[in-house]
């Protein structure tokens, strides 16, 4: 038991902390600087136990087979834990500006993060669901954490409900999977799979599939489960935009490559091909879509929401390719998506200070250059790297992805994703344009980043260093499968 | 006869007739309340059937938690006596009917049919349904997801406070 403990010691110690920083608010009057504290103090230590836990041996589980320990999930509670860390410290300025500082909002991110591990652990379809309950749950209430803005109240609620009615489509999904494999086990559920290589591939097993893809489909804000998307980054908070855009989205694909992984056991099976040319048309859609969309958008929340969901695309394809590679690329571009999607929105939330109506549209942006230009020259690193420009980490990212792809047999689909990233040039690089060639008559004062600024220097420098070194991350990547 | 067959005997009857008179009573408060006494016997049947667990949790939750919910909405919205529902049979009448009779065609072919060994218990079975084999393998195989959901339970309990409290 006590080894148990000691081989998945990121998520009981975080729970544990967690739950600790809760009562800390509790007993402290007035004393959210100290839970602050406390709480990047908690990731940091399950940083550490991560770190820990990631050189044990493969197939390394606890607790009666329920979680995986070490490597793959070890790997993505060091990509939550970052965000997390890189979250909180955007969001003590950005909570004080509103003047909505409360210890809650630090333990409400401390437990999606928990959810996070649970999912990124699980080796058991209930300690999935677990996972994705607490992190959702955790989402809903912070995208509703400003009480009193109409917006916020708004994306919670939207969120809340169509999450509700996604959950139904999981849990049908897993008790569909449950009575066809007879167990709930990862493991189990292999065999099981592995059995049925006859013509006759039993249709429950089949259904069950489907409906957990969509669930996850949802959570990952995949076409067509993607219209939430917008409506929720654009009405919640923007840090909890930055958090759940990115740590949410690194969580929902670290269940969908083992569960794909499960279900999919010989990629050379019909089933198995159906299912990838399943993953590759809905992938070939969500880019198209989140770019297209993303183009004509004027608030900038929505756009970098739409080109979340194009994101989201690439990502699958790697899911798609059903191979190694494609899942190592997935790894290497959660990590780098992480990056310099939460810097970008980090840096909208710097901008807005507290209030809703400030640097929320594309226009607000021109001649950002000559009031900030360091903030300017901050951003541009990060819609670069989105964009894919080379020195900068998303070109390595889409090029893992698309050379998965093509060695797997979609060359269709990698040329989509070149002619979609060749749409998404027109609005990131827009972005830059207006910051630097556009001139704005609107006089600003003063705002200074604060902590959110150690953020952003620390998202920037991962952009450059993923760019400059990938092969150190790929390596590491690769070495989890 | 045994006891036990007496028993579900007994409360079968109870069960359709409580049914039934839900369905039929005019009166919304009546109705719930003869919902309330099926669900018992539903229990008391769950119970015949060894599953003490299921018969507790039946108890609890739906005799207890929902039928709150649903006289709490009759309280809310005040529904006095129901208005003399319209005559004519429908497409409701005709539907319900219908899947009524598919229904019961069903059960008595499963009921009739004899499947050899079907009246053989597997073993251990008599077992899995009582509230010891549960406590034994929730604490001992599902142990971690167990205790995961208290975590679910604690960010829903203070989520609810944070978007509710008037004051925070």
């Amino acid at each position: 038991m006590l080894q148990d403990f000691l081989n998945s010691a990121p998520i009981p110690l975080l729970s544990a902390l967690a739950t600790l920083v809760m009562l800390l608010d509790a007993m402290k009057r007035d004393g959210a600087r100290i839970v602050f504290g406390f709480s990047v103090f908690s990731l940091t230590a399950a940083m550490a136990a991560a770190i820990y836990t990631m050189f044990l041996p493969d197939k390394t589980t606890a607790f009666n087979n329920m979680i995986t320990c070490g490597g793959y999930g070890a790997y993505f509670d060091i990509v939550f834990c970052l965000g997390g860390v890189l979250t909180l410290l955007a969001a003590r300025p950005f909570l004080l500006a509103s003047n909505t500082e409360h210890g809650e909002f630090y333990s409400l991110i401390l437990f999606s993060i928990c959810g996070m591990f649970l999912i990124a652990h699980s080796n058991n379809l209930l300690t999935l669901f677990i996972g994705i309950e607490v992190m959702s749950v955790s989402f809903y209430i912070l995208s509703g954490y400003l009480r009193t803005s109409r917006f916020s109240i708004e994306a919670s609620l939207k969120y809340f409900l169509l999450g509700a009615f996604i959950t139904g489509f999981l849990v049908y999904g897993m008790a569909l999977i449950y009575g066809s494999a007879g167990a709930l086990g990862y493991n189990e559920i292999y065999q099981a799979v592995q059995g049925e290589t006859g013509a006759r591939f039993p249709m429950i097993l089949l259904l069950g599939m489907g409906l957990l893809i969509i669930g996850l489909s949802f959570k990952s804000a995949i076409f067509p489960f993607h219209q939430w998307a917008p409506d929720v980054y654009q009405g919640a908070p923007t840090i909890v935009t930055a958090f759940m855009s990115t740590a949410g989205k690194a969580a929902a694909f670290s269940a969908f490559i083992p569960i794909l992984a499960v279900l999919t056991p010989e990629s050379s099976s019909p089933v198995a091909a159906k299912i990838g040319m399943l993953l590759a048309v809905l992938s070939a859609a969500t880019m198209l879509v989140g770019n297209i969309s993303a183009v004509v958008q004027k608030n900038i929340k929505r756009m970098l929401a739409y080109s979340s969901v194009a994101h989201a695309g690439y990502m699958m394809m790697g899911l798609a390719a059903g191979s190694v590679r494609g899942a190592s690329g997935i790894v290497f571009y959660v990590t780098a998506y992480m990056f310099m999607q939460i810097g970008a929105f980090i840096l909208i939330s710097a901008l807005e200070r507290g209030s809703e109506e400030r640097y929320q549209n594309l226009e607000d942006y021109a001649g950002l250059a000559k009031k900030h230009p360091v903030m300017a020259a901050l951003m541009s690193v990060f819609m670069l790297s989105l964009t894919g420009i080379p020195p900068f980490a998303g070109f390595f990212g889409k090029y893992y992805l698309f050379t998965a792809a093509i060695e797997s047999g979609y060359t269709w689909l990698t040329i989509i994703a070149v002619i979609s990233s060749v749409i998404s040039v027109y609005f990131y690089i827009g972005l830059i344009v207006a910051m630097y060639f556009r001139e704005s008559d609107v006089q600003e004062q003063d705002s200074r980043p604060g902590l959110a600024g150690i953020s952003l220097v620390i998202s920037a420098a991962g952009v450059i260093i993923l760019g400059v070194i990938p092969q150190f991350i790929d390596k590491i990547a690769k070495s989890l499968f | 006869m045994s006891v036990t067959v007496l028993l579900f005997g007994i409360l079968a009857v109870v069960a359709v007739a409580s049914g039934i008179s839900t369905v039929m009573s005019r009166n919304p408060v009546a109705s719930a309340m003869s919902l309330v006494l099926h669900f018992f016997t539903l229990a008391g049947i769950y119970l015949t059937l060894q599953a003490q667990f299921i018969a507790a949790v039946q108890v609890l939750v739906y005799a207890g938690a929902i039928m709150v919910l649903v006289v709490f909405m009759i309280m809310l919205l005040n529904v006095g006596r129901e208005e003399q529902m319209r005559e004519n049979p429908g497409y409701r009448t005709i539907i319900g009917t219908a899947l009524g009779v598919m229904l019961a065609f069903q059960v008595g072919k499963t009921a009739f049919t004899d499947v050899a060994g079907r009246h053989v218990l597997p073993p251990g079975s008599a077992v899995t349904g009582t509230t010891e084999a549960l406590g034994e393998t929730l604490f001992k195989m599902y142990l971690f997801p167990f205790e995961a959901v208290s975590l679910l339970l604690l960010v829903a309990v203070v989520g609810a406070v944070i978007l509710a409290k008037r004051k925070i």
